[in-house]
């Protein structure tokens, strides 16, 4: 009846885990317990849960990535923790079976579902702003999107509770994630909260590539877009590129384990270096999808608290769409110590190597950008230097990595450990963060608290060198990684130190909340009315804050780059509201819709239903989701109407706030 | 000569700060010396535009910040020419040079490329299991857990696969680590200078046991490789079928052994599973692959 599953699923006799998983539950039980007792149900469902606002789906994407990042740091911490007592045959508090899931569900969860939805949840709120139109392309389809991925989120979080994570490392090598060497469910469960969230990452670059290329304002030609949206551009088109890729691996994985096929086995003429080579086609792109956006995050916030124009936009966009193009042709570098030979490792080091160029242009023009401005030291401001400067040494180290015979010295040791946190932490999470800070404001109509802003980025930016510095030595002194314990007394004093960044980074992320909640209580006295904190150039700003379901009442008419700047410029110089006489129009909104929820969460019981093997019920949740297509589909209305009236109202009451908000 | 002075230096600051070292620091092989080389002379090259970038940051953000009337303001400034191509042309430049480095010196210590010798290459078969290193001499016709002797001063020829799943076969002191991957043989030449115990590790994740998948490369003297060997064929079991069978149940922290004698076939029959008759069936001890207790030795 219930195929694998069994009450030994629980894992009773863990107290780490049951403990862990307990927390966990109670949590989310006490938030549902707090909205039903405050009666919220119906806001939340009619407001948040079936939206297919934009704004509201990536405010949506950056809560679960919050979340996830706790989720994921309390693995990091574990992690460093052990290390940092596991000398000796023994050693450390974590079982290997315990430790070795730890390792693989971090970095899961830390690049599909804290990463990847942060940065997807700032594309999804800022780009169609920026591009100055109402809605993405596809509305329903982005709800589906979001509530796909968190249906990821949510069969990964399980696996704490119900049976056990793939314990593989976080990419699932086979021969180790064959059901031969991992019979349990832990790589089921890995492999469908990735196909399931896998969808949905497809559908959202989909649906972002297509906003970008088909939907932007009128006069709103590529090159006056803001680089934010030529990144976004790239990475979504990455995205489509990619993740089909890893979805076929998968696939083959999952046939591998299912149905006894031999696409990666040892045995039956199975190949497991196709899957690694597979794996890692989708793998390098994935790193750009993650950092492209944020180079476009940082590409604005500096050019905004400048107070300048980016420098070399151009420069920009084609080092963006050369990257676009080069990590399509790197991934071997991922494993020079294959033995695929000299040729081929020297041709995929120099492609490397070549990647590099387009990106150091990127951190010059950000330089330039400062030249000659007058640097507002904001928060996100904070983030970007801090960016510059931790992301040049990650990317000089990734350089050297590049040369096949420093890789063969180097390979899987806590130097690669610390070259990819490096990047990721000094680049992805800076760029987040930065973004985070940057646009709050106009997702939410307060700004964030500076000082709470500026503390968290030092202790982010203390904890990084603290925690990951130390492991670029161990890597010279030949610590490998994923190590459970270790027999070299010399290490630990470097592996206390990185703890202790663990430590430092903790503050950080503790520093975020307390800047989130005292901003909250404090939202009266840091109202943003005129949509324009930061003296902002792009289209967005022109926007109240937050900006009305229909984000523009009139469609901006965009004649140059920075058009908003300069709108605001001539509009100064003229001293006249220049949006007096307009013509309001009434304007057509897609209707909410709970097809996303709805449709994830029969994901969710397919997803569980097949890691357990209880084959009815695969067949009762397909036939859900099938079914909610389906009336999906037979809608009769998928549209409402916004009277012209009530836009003009909003729209004359934004024009006052501004003016009477910038009046000299 | 200057290069090399000037590599000395900054290992001696290294080294420095650890008090001690082993790993990639101290090289013990012309290998490893050769790729130690490769990535400080990157290093160095890439940290002398890396400093002044990271310097120009801060010197520019620091200076141009909003309070500092004496610095100049440029609201508009947004294109250079002149600078553009300098900007292009720096990380070009410095990635021709370390591509030029890569291109050559991944030519130059390719693994399966032999090293230049005048002493004969010894060659040594390694198999990786669950959670041990099985190294067969083929010309000596023994073969050994855990625990590797070469003579130093000669090169050494790996042949390497897996019984199951990857590792990689890495110490750290002599350079190079190459995967071992089932029904795959890779290949690896390395040598050491010196007689001396080098600690090698599996640098490849490979399950519960993995941490324990450790090994010794003992370098001696050619007298002492010759007695070692001659000891080795007088005790121990043989490594036939059987015996690899037995091997195949997962363990870890294995204490050294040796067999006397092997079955020639046997490292052919690893690598192509099920086609060699000798092991029909391909690790048939199987499900084995759970944390095994602590092997105390015997």
């Amino acid at each position: 009846m219930f195929g694998k599953l069994s009450w030994s699923a629980i894992p009773v006799d863990e107290p780490i885990d049951m403990i862990a998983s307990g927390l966990m539950v109670l949590a989310v039980l006490s938030l549902l317990a707090w909205v039903t007792a405050k009666g919220h149900w119906r806001y939340l469902w009619r407001e948040w849960l079936t939206s297919v606002e934009h704004k509201r789906i990536g405010v949506m994407y950056i809560v679960l990535a919050l979340v996830m990042l706790l989720r994921g740091f309390t693995d990091a911490v574990m992690m460093r923790a052990q290390q940092a007592v596991s000398v000796g045959p023994d050693g450390g508090y974590l079982p290997p079976e315990h430790y070795n899931q730890i390792f693989s569900a971090h970095g899961t969860i830390m690049i599909f579902f804290m990463a990847m939805p942060f940065i997807i949840g700032l594309m999804n709120f800022a780009v169609p702003l920026q591009l100055g139109i109402r809605d993405v392309a596809f509305p329903t389809l982005n709800s589906v999107s979001l509530w796909l991925t968190a249906s990821g989120i949510l069969l990964t979080n399980m696996s704490l509770v119900v049976g056990e994570f793939a314990r593989t490392g976080w990419l699932a090598y086979p021969p180790l994630s064959e059901l031969k060497y991992s019979p349990g469910v832990g790589v089921d469960y890995y492999l469908w909260a990735l196909q399931i969230s896998g969808v949905g990452t497809l559908l959202s670059g989909i649906n972002l590539a297509t906003t970008i290329l088909k939907m932007r304002a009128p006069g709103m030609g590529y090159t006056r877009m803001p680089v934010f949206c030529w990144t976004a551009l790239a990475s979504n088109l990455l995205i489509i590129a990619a993740f089909p890729v890893l979805t076929a691996t998968f696939a083959m994985l999952l046939l591998d384990r299912y149905l006894g096929m031999h696409f990666f086995t040892v045995d039956g003429d199975g190949n497991p270096m196709m899957y690694i080579n597979l794996i890692w086609i989708w793998g390098h792109p994935e790193v750009y999808i993650l950092i492209l956006p944020c180079f476009g995050v940082f590409s604005e916030v500096v050019s905004t608290f400048s107070g300048k124009p980016l420098f070399g936009y151009r420069s920009m966009v084609a080092a963006t769409m050369a990257i676009c193009v080069l990590s399509f042709i790197v991934w071997l570098h991922h494993f020079f110590t294959m033995g695929a030979g000299a040729n081929v490792n020297g041709f995929f080091g120099v492609m490397t190597m070549i990647i590099a160029v387009p990106t150091g242009v990127k951190v010059y023009n950000w330089l330039f950008t400062m030249y000659g401005g007058r640097v507002r030291f904001h928060a996100p401001m904070y983030w970007s230097v801090g960016f510059m400067v931790t992301f040049v040494i990650g990317g000089m180290t990734g350089v050297l990595l590049a040369v096949p015979p420093a890789d063969f010295i180097l390979h899987n040791s806590l130097f690669l450990i610390a070259h990819f946190h490096n990047v990721i932490i000094g680049g992805v999470v800076f760029g987040v963060l930065a973004g985070y800070m940057y646009w709050f404001p106009k997702a939410f109509g307060f700004t964030l608290h500076e000082g709470w802003g500026k503390v968290s980025f030092w202790c982010w930016f203390i904890g990084f060198y603290l925690a990951f510095m130390p492991l670029y030595y161990l890597g010279m002194l030949g610590m490998t990684r994923r190590l459970q314990h270790y027999d070299n007394p010399a290490w630990q004093p470097w592996l206390i130190v990185a703890a202790a960044g663990v430590v430092f980074i903790m503050a950080g992320i503790l520093a975020l909340i307390v800047q989130l909640v005292v901003s909250i209580r404090t939202r009266d006295q840091r109202r943003d009315l005129t949509g324009d904190p930061w003296g902002g150039r792009s289209l967005e700003w022109s926007t109240p804050s937050p900006p009305p379901a229909w984000n523009f009442a009139i469609l901006p008419r965009v004649e140059r780059e920075d058009d908003y700047w300069h709108t605001k410029a001539r509009a100064r110089e003229e001293r006249i509201a220049a949006a007096r006489a307009l013509v309001y129009e009434d304007i057509h909104m897609p209707r909410n819709s709970p097809t996303g929820f709805i449709t994830a969460f029969f994901a969710v019981v397919t997803g569980f239903a097949l890691i357990w093997h209880i084959w009815w019920m695969v067949a009762l949740g397909l036939a859900g989701a099938l079914a909610t297509t389906l009336v999906f589909a037979w809608r009769d209305e998928s549209e409402f109407e916004i009277a012209a009236d009530e836009v003009a109202q909003a729209d004359q009451a934004h024009i006052e706030a501004y003016w009477a908000g910038t009046a000299p | 000569m200057h290069r090399h002075a000037t590599v000395a230096l900054l290992l001696s600051v290294l080294t420095g700060v650890a008090g001690c070292t082993s790993g990639i620091l101290d090289p013990q092989g012309p290998v490893a010396s050769a790729e130690l080389t490769i990535l400080i002379n990157s290093l160095g090259i890439m940290l002398a535009i890396v400093v002044p970038t990271i310097l120009a940051t801060l010197g520019v953000a620091w200076w141009f910040r909003a309070g500092n009337t004496r610095a100049q303001h440029r609201p508009d400034w947004e294109y250079s020419g002149r600078i553009e191509m300098v900007v292009w042309a720096i990380p070009a430049m410095t990635v021709l040079l370390l591509g030029g480095i890569g291109w050559v010196s991944s030519r130059d210590l390719d693994p399966p490329k032999p090293l230049a010798s005048s002493a004969p290459t010894l060659r040594v078969q390694v198999v990786s299991l669950d959670w041990k290193w099985l190294f067969i001499y083929p010309d000596q016709g023994i073969a050994s857990i855990n625990h590797v002797v070469v003579p130093a001063g000669a090169p050494v020829r790996f042949e390497l696969t897996s019984d199951g799943v990857m590792n990689s076969f890495f110490v750290p002191q002599l350079g190079s680590q190459i995967y071992t991957m089932p029904g795959m043989v890779t290949r690896l030449h390395l040598q050491a200078d010196k007689p001396g115990r080098y600690p090698g590790i599996s640098a490849q994740f490979s399950g519960a046991g993995f941490p324990d998948m450790r090994f010794t490369l003992e370098a001696v003297s050619r007298r002492d490789f010759d007695a070692w060997v001659a000891a080795a064929q007088g005790r121990g079991e043989t490594l036939d079928a059987d015996a690899f069978r037995r091997l195949t149940k997962a363990s870890r922290a294995d204490q050294p052994r040796t067999f006397r004698a092997i079955d020639p076939r046997l490292f052919n029959a690893v690598v192509n599973p099920g086609h060699e008759t000798i092991l029909p069936e391909p690790n048939p001890n199987f499900p084995g692959h759970d944390y095994p207790p602590l092997n105390k030795g015997s």
